[in-house]
């Protein structure tokens, strides 16, 4: 059983369609990378993966169990209530900005979703935070405020707070993009770690050695479809002509 | 009359000025928030309906929306209402029009916020009620506050329209003395204690403002 299926989807901003009829797949485990040049629909499959935006076309299944999609007669189904918070438990998702809530300091932010939205308890849920924050070398910045940390470091305080409910995939939304290259070691090394604790991930990136590295399976995308799919082995080798131009203008 | 006793008939009439204040601060300020969401309400009708509301709050003299609402019931209704009709009628007409400004405040704070905030929240499984009470809300009242003590300040000023329909707050209390005693003290005596009245809320304010400083 796939964790996540998404199959035929579709999505139209005003007129420009900027996902045509793609499928993918993430299994247990899986590392999956989403690469390709800006404005090919990377980020916008997540968003759909995620719900933040609804899907004009297709099907959405998690955990073996189709959660959003489209009738025939155009309707679309999308989970409500204690369905959708079923379906929110699945997945946790890491955004390119971080989206740290700064009122509040970085050991609330991993501990008030645990204790707020899936109601399990305070000490339980700020003993694991700890742990968490521990792994992620920030064991010392619990009581700090979010604008008292750097990039890397919030973004790392975001992955915390998204593993902190136990989703079975985790989504990253350009997780480096906003990060000078020191920082973005940092973040690629726990994004690694994750990796080999067999933490089932999708990664849109546009950091092709850490893609290529890490990757069970990486998807090219090109105006809206997969140009090229498959290990990460075959898609770096792949002669396809558009992925070969994006390279080529990587490198120099 | 002695430097005394008018010292204690203008300190009866802040008291009044006080509670004024007061209750118009604690029934605007949530009405304010009630008004903001209809401001920005999905349904036309309810948002056209409230943008005619503020339209007429802001866009009319709030002594004549003191007059209107006091004297309106027996006008419009032929009502007669007894003796406490002044003092409710003035809370009415006040929080009614502060609601719109502090709506409007509301608002601007409340749109200012990056939607990666609410899209964080979601993500996380907070509802849309957790979301706003929790995430964005108290973020809104830090980027808004320094708009709001603007309003609260001029509602310590404006609290002396109450003396359109003769109640006994402070700035009657001075006009009634000065006519009296043919003398400008009176006056003089009041602006100290509205200055005095303004300077303690500003503190207030700005204590307020710094406590919520540990963060940006």
């Amino acid at each position: 059983m796939a964790l996540l299926e998404m199959n035929h989807i579709r999505k139209s901003f005003g007129g420009l369609e900027v996902i045509r009829d793609i499928s993918l797949k993430v299994d247990k485990g899986e590392v999956l990378s989403i690469i390709g040049p800006s404005g090919s629909g990377k980020s916008t499959m997540l968003r759909c993966a995620t719900m933040l935006e609804t899907i004009d076309a297709g099907e959405i299944w998690y955990m073996g169990e189709k959660v959003a999609w489209v009738e025939p007669d155009g309707r679309k189904v999308y989970p409500k209530g204690e369905q959708l918070k079923k379906v929110h438990s699945c997945f946790g998702l890491v955004f390119q900005n971080f989206n740290l809530f700064p009122h509040y300091s970085v050991l609330k932010n991993i501990v008030d979703p645990v204790v707020h939205n899936q109601k399990r308890s305070k000490a339980e849920a700020t003993q694991e935070a700890m742990e968490l924050l521990a792994r992620m070398g920030l064991a010392d910045k619990a009581d700090a405020y979010p604008c008292q940390l750097s990039g890397g470091q919030c973004q790392r305080v975001a992955i915390a707070r998204a593993l902190a409910l136990n989703p079975q995939v985790l989504f990253f939304d350009e997780p480096t993009s906003a990060l000078d290259p020191e920082l973005t070691g940092e973040v690629l090394k726990v994004i690694r770690s994750l990796a080999d604790l067999h933490i089932a991930m999708v990664i849109v990136t546009h950091e092709m050695n850490f893609a290529r590295e890490i990757s069970d399976h990486v998807i090219f995308m090109d105006k809206g479809v997969i140009a090229v799919e498959g290990s990460a082995e075959e898609v770096f080798k792949a002669e396809n002509e558009r992925m070969r131009a994006f390279f080529g203008k990587l490198n120099h | 009359m002695s430097f005394q006793v008018m010292m204690q008939q203008l300190g009866g009439g802040l008291l009044r000025s006080i509670e004024i204040f007061a209750l118009t601060l604690l029934f605007s300020l949530p009405l304010g928030l009630l008004v903001s969401f209809g401001r920005m309400s999905k349904n036309r009708v309810i948002r056209s309906i409230v943008w005619i509301y503020i339209s007429v709050m802001r866009g009319t003299p709030l002594m004549l929306q003191l007059l209107a609402v006091y004297f309106g019931p027996f006008y419009i209704g032929g009502l007669k209402l007894g003796a406490t009709w002044r003092f409710t009628a003035i809370i009415i007409a006040f929080s009614v029009n502060y609601a719109a400004y502090f709506a409007e405040i509301y608002r601007s704070g409340i749109e200012s916020m990056p939607p990666g905030q609410y899209e964080a929240a979601r993500v996380l499984g907070y509802s849309k009620g957790s979301t706003f009470f929790r995430i964005i809300f108290p973020q809104v009242v830090k980027r808004i506050l320094p708009s709001v003590t603007n309003e609260v300040i001029t509602l310590v000023k404006d609290t002396s329209l109450a003396f359109s329909l003769a109640y006994a707050e402070m700035f009657t209390i001075a006009k009634q003395i000065a006519a009296k005693e043919t003398s400008f003290m009176p006056f003089l005596a009041a602006a100290l204690f509205y200055y005095v009245f303004n300077a303690i809320v500003a503190f207030g304010m700005e204590r307020i403002e710094k406590a919520m400083n540990y963060y940006t």
